[in-house]
């Protein structure tokens, strides 16, 4: 049975992993190599690397940190943050990513989603959705970093982003991101829900139970999670036996 | 040529680093050589055809790429591994696109069918069938050696060989429909899923292949 999977996130900005609070506030938090091959070795299904690095002429050192990646850690990459265009995907595929994320350039250019998806496979593209609640059961897309108000509905946009060729949706919830008080679970359930292609949960994760209520509450195939991780509180392993001990399927 | 080389097959469909990076690893020092030339193919000791992206367009560029012969002589004379495209293609045809394959292996490529992805919770699964499953050995295989039976492998496909010979099945996996997620005849081994990505066991897997003497 296919397994649920567990998606240690690293923000990296100048060749360092970052964590921080509704997207501002960053702390330091190590070598995005190093960390990889520790969640690697504890038993993560994939890592996703956020470039969050402001300026253009800094762009190459996140390829640099995906080769080196794909040299020692053996399980699948993704990897978003400033993919403008094709030739963005490109360059990272090449690197040695498994998946490209993108999320401004997707609403600016919805081409680039589709274009994108005919070249490399949609398997390759993930677009994000950065969420932030507008009303009861009523999310707003937001880009630039969670800066810009885009006006589109996020259950609308979803839609349109499969049938660009998406292969799967990262979906940040704005409102929980950096919280730790847990998933929007009706925002994950009503995307999960709407679309055919795989979701994963992201934005709030406090404890190793609000993963498990990602998957059985939000119906995310995948449950993504930064600070829990990377300070130490819990270890991937330990999140996948909450998970299982919650009757969820997973790989240990 | 350097002896004992592991070649993996450049016809332009998709990143070639990952299976190479993983190989390296695993190869105590063997050459491993990307390549999209059809002499070196053709020398080559054993041989790795990966692939990723649309069928219609990798059956198009591995025969623009003037590799089409070289990859079914291969699959006919040594050591040969297929990694998703690269075992889908091995068959007769594909509904991806509607197009013939290479023809080596009697069977067909289908999609996953939408009306049976349902989980046993009435949930829908999700194609592409995106993460980690299990794999069962269905049959004795030097490539499975050290593997426990039922490990789960990474895979992302919306489509899966439906073999016409059930007895080239070295492998068999569930999603909404059981299918084969391994084959395996003669000096052939190719698998639906990623072992360039599937941690110990894919790489205790190409371990396996660079080690295989059929």
């Amino acid at each position: 049975m296919l397994a649920k999977r567990i998606i240690p996130c690293l923000d990296v900005t100048a060749g360092r992993v970052v964590k921080g609070t509704n997207f501002v506030e960053l702390r330091d938090a190590g070598d995005p190599i190093e960390i990889a091959r520790r969640y690697d070795e504890q038993g993560a299904d994939e890592v996703t690397f956020l470039d969050i690095t402001a300026s253009s002429d800094q762009r190459d050192i996140i390829l640099h940190i995906v080769e080196a990646c794909a040299e020692q850690v053996f399980i699948p990459l993704t990897v978003g943050g400033g993919v403008r265009a094709i030739a963005d995907v490109r360059r990272l595929l090449n690197a040695g990513a498994d998946k490209v994320s993108m999320n401004t350039a997707a609403v600016e250019n919805p081409d680039l989603v589709a274009e994108s998806s005919a070249k490399v496979g949609n398997q390759c593209i993930v677009v994000a959705i950065d969420a932030k609640q507008c009303a009861p059961g009523r999310w707003e897309v937001f880009t630039h970093g969670g800066r810009k108000a885009t006006g589109l509905d996020v259950i609308d946009w979803a839609r349109k982003v499969q049938l660009l060729g998406a292969g799967e949706i990262l979906l940040t919830s704005m409102d929980r991101d950096g919280t730790k008080s847990g998933f929007d679970l009706a925002l994950t359930r009503a995307v999960a829900d709407a679309v055919d292609i795989p979701i994963i949960a992201s934005g709030g994760v406090g404890n190793l139970d609000h993963l498990a209520d990602g998957v059985s509450e939000g119906h995310a195939d995948a449950v993504l999670a930064a600070s829990i991780f990377h300070f130490g509180e819990y270890t991937v392993r330990q999140a996948k036996e909450c998970m299982r001990a919650r009757g969820i399927e997973v790989r240990l | 040529m350097a002896r004992g080389n592991i070649v993996v097959v450049d016809y332009g469909m998709g990143n070639l680093r990952s299976v190479t990076k993983a190989l390296e690893h695993v190869a105590g020092g063997k050459p491993v050589q990307v390549t999209a030339d059809p002499a070196v193919v053709a020398a080559a000791e054993r041989v790795v055809v990966p692939g990723q992206g649309a069928m219609p367009d990798c059956m198009r560029e591995l025969a623009a790429c003037g590799l089409r012969q070289a990859v079914i002589e291969a699959a006919a004379s040594k050591p040969f591994l297929g990694i998703c495209i690269g075992q889908q293609m091995l068959f007769e045809h594909s509904e991806e696109g509607d197009v013939p394959c290479l023809g080596i292996l009697p069977g067909h490529v289908r999609r996953f069918p939408a009306e049976k992805m349902f989980a046993a919770d009435g949930l829908k699964l999700k194609v592409p069938h995106m993460g980690w499953n299990n794999v069962r050995q269905t049959m004795a295989h030097p490539l499975w050696q050290g593997i426990e039976d039922g490990s789960r492998f990474y895979f992302v496909h919306s489509y899966y060989v439906a073999p016409e010979d059930a007895a080239c099945m070295a492998g068999a996996t569930e999603y909404g429909v059981p299918f084969t997620s391994a084959c395996a005849r003669d000096n052939i081994f190719a698998v639906q899923c990623h072992p360039e990505k599937s941690a110990q066991a894919g790489l205790r897997l190409l371990a396996n292949f660079i080690d295989w003497n059929p």
